[in-house]
């Protein structure tokens, strides 16, 4: 659908309004950047009053302005519509085509200028130049807003997910402040536990969050080396072994080092962290992880298999979003941030892969992330 | 370490997803002197009704579906409407339970003795509870 702009025409000629309002009936302003089509909607003012009437009344978004009109001159008029600068612009005609007044008008706010005469093909020149930068200050001003939405929504649940176990430490000091849960030490010991599971919890949610920022302000420093991910999975696995060996959980890697990429070895790090504990903290007691690593035509392919819980098509579909957390009555008492998997996913798409699950419920889940070099900006020595 | 020796703790079913209410309210009411059963979702509490009604049940509004706590309490109130029971929430907004003045005819089915917002204080619980129980 076309976007309609209003011009308003400021001038005391009848001939010229008229003019301008034919040249301009038909005109049409196609700017394919933002796939958008503009046509014009032409009203006429004949004097300053009356221009600065129709402005208040409904204010155009183009202003073609006359220099001299009588009574109150078009660059009073100018002065006069400061207030509503960025939402008009306004484009001067004049018959003094000096370098001099267009200065001033300008200065006064203007945003081009029109010398008299001017033919039709002129004047369309110059509606399709303010059209074009009329329409990107409105499709800025957009997508700013949508932008503001998004961090709206999630500072909403960041807070959720931060008050709620905020919530249970509360409850726990207060019943161990007063004593509540009478002589019974072991209840307050576990209280204590549970403090702390839930602290960590909170711990582990704020460095989810940073990690997210910093990938997606692209401000953190990548550096970037020949990376063994054979090793970067190694070592994932070591740090998930604590909780894999009191669980009774085999964690196997099949890799034949070395597997090298060029890459940042810390945002390896974070993929395959993510992946291994995920593989672990949803995996039934006593099952199995398997850790495969490959090339691949160029890429490099992550393959990290459980025998947990697995979970629908449905579930799947939405498992990489921000704050997901798949709530059944088998993972209710499993903590994450439920950032883990979206920033596996940013990441994978900083390495021109993505990341991918196929699920089958209580039978376990497959993460499969590919990996490919990164284009990486010549470095001067 | 109840007050009469003879007398038979009086048990209370509470229902809540949450982990960490469950523990916090059963130390409390424990140490109140009650016996306490606990369920974590709204079928384990089913599950437990069947086995036998609790002398007071305290039920989360939302669990598995966005009105379990609910269901829960017509489900006890059909076997005893006498029987009380505590609706706890998170938010009062939430729910039904943050009437207007002109939906007090919507406050006649929902069948709760009362409705706590969390987070619940220990010595607001107990109040409540011995109130309904007429201790």
């Amino acid at each position: 659908m076309p976007e309609t702009l209003r011009i308003l025409v400021a001038d005391d000629e009848p001939g010229m309004r008229a003019g301008i309002a034919r040249a301009l009936r038909d005109f049409t302003v196609s700017l394919p950047d933002v796939n958008v089509d503009v046509c014009f909607e032409v009203e006429q003012a004949e004097s300053g009053e009356q221009t600065l009437e129709k402005v208040a009344a409904r204010p155009p978004h183009i202003l073609l302005l006359d220099y001299k009109l009588p009574g109150i001159s078009g660059l009073e008029v100018l002065d006069r519509l400061q207030a509503h600068r960025s939402e008009i612009l306004t484009i001067m005609i004049t018959a003094y085509a000096s370098l001099d007044t267009a200065v001033s008008a300008i200065k006064r706010g203007a945003y081009d200028f029109l010398a008299k005469p001017f033919t039709p093909e002129e004047l369309k020149i110059t509606i399709r130049k303010t059209a074009g930068r009329l329409i990107l200050a409105q499709q800025a001003r957009k997508l700013a807003q949508e932008k503001r939405q998004v961090r709206f929504q999630l500072i909403s649940v960041l807070a959720h997910e931060l008050k709620a176990p905020l919530a249970a430490v509360e409850g726990y000091l207060r019943i161990i402040r007063d004593r509540s849960a009478g002589a019974d030490e072991a209840a307050y010991r576990r209280m204590l536990e549970r403090s702390l599971i839930r602290t960590e919890g909170m711990r582990k949610l704020i460095g989810d969050l940073l990690d997210m920022t910093r990938i997606e302000s692209g401000r953190k420093r990548r550096d970037f080396a020949d990376v063994d991910v054979a090793d970067v999975a190694r070592m994932a696995i070591e740090t998930a072994m604590p909780e894999a060996v009191l669980r009774h959980i085999a964690i196997a890697l099949d890799a034949e080092p070395p597997i090298t990429m060029k890459a940042d070895r810390g945002e390896l790090e974070i993929i395959l962290n993510n992946l291994v504990s995920n593989a672990v903290k949803y995996n039934r007691d006593g099952g199995s992880v398997r850790v495969a690593v490959r090339p691949e035509g160029g890429a490099v392919v992550v393959a990290v298999s459980d025998t947990g819980i697995g979970m629908t098509k449905d579930d799947a579909a939405r498992l990489f979003g921000e704050f997901v957390r798949i709530k059944t009555e088998k993972t209710r008492d499993i903590l994450g941030s439920g950032l883990g998997l979206s920033i596996v996913r940013k990441l994978a798409v900083l390495y021109g892969g993505d990341v991918s699950v196929t699920s089958e419920p209580d039978v376990g889940s497959t993460f499969t992330v590919v990996l490919r070099e990164p284009v990486i900006p010549a470095v001067t020595p | 370490m109840t007050s009469g020796g003879n007398e038979r703790r009086r048990t209370i079913l509470i229902v809540d997803d949450d982990l960490d209410f469950l523990e916090q309210m059963g130390a409390v009411l424990e140490a109140a002197g009650f016996a306490v059963a606990a369920a974590r979702s709204e079928r384990e509490a089913v599950e437990a009704l069947d086995r036998g009604l609790p002398d007071l049940a305290i039920v989360d509004l939302m669990m598995e579906s966005a009105d379990s706590g609910l269901v829960l309490c017509y489900r006890i109130k059909k076997r005893d409407p006498a029987r009380p029971v505590i609706l706890v929430t998170a938010v009062a907004a939430e729910a039904v339970l943050d009437f207007g003045a002109a939906a007090a005819a919507e406050r006649a089915w929902v069948k709760a003795d009362a409705s706590l917002v969390k987070p619940v204080r220990a010595e607001q619980l107990v109040r409540e509870v011995r109130r309904l129980l007429k201790e």
